[in-house]
């Protein structure tokens, strides 16, 4: 089934706020091998200037990925999730994710395209705060490999 | 894999523009992985694709076997900017194609080669470009990688 093309300017519903906490950012930071301590130590953390324990720059796709789910859930947008492979990524951190964050997510569908027999979606969330304040912009391509 | 840092509270030895130029190449990393990694970061990132940790299924699908998530690459290779930079929270923008799949096999897993060039510096803003290379197997993995960072 192909990749419904229908869905490309499609825009969701804001979803209910994700709570960054301090023991996902240091999961996280321990899994993709952040070593930096503003992570774990609140202190450390707060003698630079931030609230509390701050994620690694690619945390915001947790959240984002869940938000693209709405999207890749929907069985009328054709999308077979084990013929996903990710295509593109990319972050711009208009501060960062911080430990006691409520954070909601905008999805957007931006395109839709076939190329190459493969069919790819960009898709991009928009991560605020629950008070409105702009906190990251994840933008992200899906490459849904054909059929053999 | 599990080290928990138990560095003092200091402030932050953020690197100074003034210290950088352009074309200046950052010291590279060796990244490895292997499955327990990707069941980690699986676990940590709540994406549980089953490409990236079974591969019965990976291969049933078309792959090699089984290949490491895209962001596991991406997150692991920005730690080589963040620890140049001296603070994780300077990044404002990362961005890469993910161009080649890092198979990752049941016996040995993979190393990730990182390296990282200075491309731009704007002395008024401090904001540092950096090009990050990416290779596995000799194949390049991520593509136009490019992380933008505010120094002091």
């Amino acid at each position: 089934m192909p990749v419904n093309a229908d869905f490309q300017g499609r825009e969701y519903p804001p979803t209910e706020p994700y709570r960054v906490s301090a023991a996902k950012i240091r999961e996280f930071a321990e899994a993709v091998g952040s070593t930096d301590p503003v992570h774990v130590d609140a202190d450390v953390a707060r003698a630079r200037g931030y609230a509390d324990v701050i994620a690694p720059p690619t945390f915001a796709v947790l959240i984002a990925q869940q938000c693209d789910g709405q999207l890749i859930r929907d069985p009328d947008a054709g999308i077979d999730f084990s013929r996903v492979v990710h295509g593109e990524q990319r972050f711009v951190h208009h501060r960062p994710l911080t430990a006691g964050d409520a954070i909601v997510g905008t999805l957007h569908v931006d395109t839709v395209r076939e190329a190459g027999g493969h069919a790819m979606v960009t898709t991009r969330t928009e991560l605020a705060t629950e008070a409105g304040e702009p906190v990251c912009t994840a933008t992200s391509t899906i490459v849904i490999r054909g059929g053999e | 894999m599990n080290e928990h840092p138990t560095t003092p509270a200091a402030p932050a030895t953020v690197r100074s523009a003034a210290d950088v130029t352009v074309g200046e190449a950052l010291p590279p990393v060796t990244i490895h992985v292997d499955r327990p990694r990707l069941v980690q970061y699986a676990g940590a990132s709540l994406d549980r694709n089953r490409i990236h940790w079974d591969e019965p299924f990976a291969k049933q699908v078309g792959l090699p076997d089984v290949i490491a998530h895209g962001m596991f690459t991406m997150g692991s290779a920005v730690t080589l900017v963040t620890d140049w930079v001296g603070d994780a929270g300077r990044v404002v923008e990362y961005g890469t194609r993910f161009t080649k799949p890092v198979v990752v096999p049941y016996d040995g897993g993979a190393d990730i080669e990182v390296s990282g060039v200075v491309k731009a510096l704007d002395p008024e803003t401090k904001r540092v470009t950096v090009e990050l290379t990416a290779t596995a197997g000799g194949e390049k993995v991520l593509g136009r990688a490019i992380a933008v960072a505010v120094l002091d």
